[in-house]
């Protein structure tokens, strides 16, 4: 039994980690969901192994918690997807997410010394038009 | 060699089995190219190898009341199951996840296309029976 449970562990281990890099990857959020069901039912089975090598029936409420519980993520996720756009659903590295930071905060200054400049232009005109009108 | 040992080797291949789904649902999800071909990897371990596993399971017990909680995990599951896969390929369908160049059929997209097709036929044809019979057709 203990060879067994050995090599039902690490083929269950490896199906996880596969399911995890998946739903790292994307690239949408339905593969992720996927990967995240097979998560669950790679989880079902190691309780279930961890049962079975030990003799306990007392975690058996465990597994149907999880067969139930399990499809409302994907559901949930399913009901409200929309298109995404190309890209959006990659995880950005720290250089990126630095990159768009610096462009969002250069547009920002842009805006703002353009309208310091436009409200100083105004200024001009006011006082040119009040200096007119005495 | 007596009927517990037996029942001991045969819970060990099922739970083998069943963890040789997982294994190629991982493989599965991870390798192939597009959403229903990842659908089609990852519900093997949702029916077949969680029934070997909960088999294995209750081999191993050999306990009434837990493998009556096991055929009630079962159920829940093959209920549960096609709810979840149903939306996610339909999801995937409407925000044009399916790759095309990958379906050998596809009667989703002809079936809509006939009907769009019997639609647009349908409201000329009232159009023109409009013309003809009622002058003034908004008088309602």
């Amino acid at each position: 039994m203990t060879v067994v449970a050995i090599i039902t562990g690490v083929l269950l281990a490896a199906a996880g980690a596969m399911a995890l890099i998946r739903a790292e990857k994307g690239p949408s959020m339905l593969d992720r969901t996927i990967a995240l069901d097979i998560v669950v039912s790679v989880l079902v089975a190691a309780v279930a192994l961890y049962a079975a090598v030990d003799r306990r029936s007392d975690v058996v409420p465990i597994l149907v918690v999880l067969s139930l519980v399990g499809f409302i993520g994907s559901v949930t996720i399913s009901r409200f997807a929309s298109v995404e756009p190309e890209g959006e659903g990659r995880v950005r590295t720290r250089e990126e997410i630095a990159a768009e930071e610096a462009e969002r905060i250069k547009a920002e200054e842009e805006a703002e010394s353009e309208r310091r400049a436009r409200r100083a232009k105004d200024a001009e005109h006011t006082a040119k038009d009040t200096g007119e009108g005495h | 060699m007596n009927w517990d040992a037996i029942a001991d080797v045969a819970s060990a291949v099922c739970l083998l089995g069943g963890a040789a789904l997982a294994f190629a649902a991982g493989v599965g999800v991870l390798r192939f190219p597009d959403l229903l071909s990842r659908m089609h990897a990852g519900t093997k371990p949702q029916v077949l190898g969680l029934v070997l596993v909960l088999v294995g399971l209750s081999l191993r017990l050999r306990d009434g009341s837990a493998v009556w909680a096991l055929v009630l995990v079962a159920l829940f599951q093959m209920l549960t199951a096609p709810v979840a896969a149903h939306l996610v390929g339909r999801a995937g369908y409407r925000t044009g996840k399916v790759r095309d160049d990958l379906l050998v059929v596809d009667e989703l997209t002809e079936a809509q296309d006939r009907a769009v097709r019997a639609a647009e036929e349908a409201a000329v044809q009232a159009e023109t029976a409009n013309d003809g019979a009622d002058p003034k057709p908004n008088t309602k």
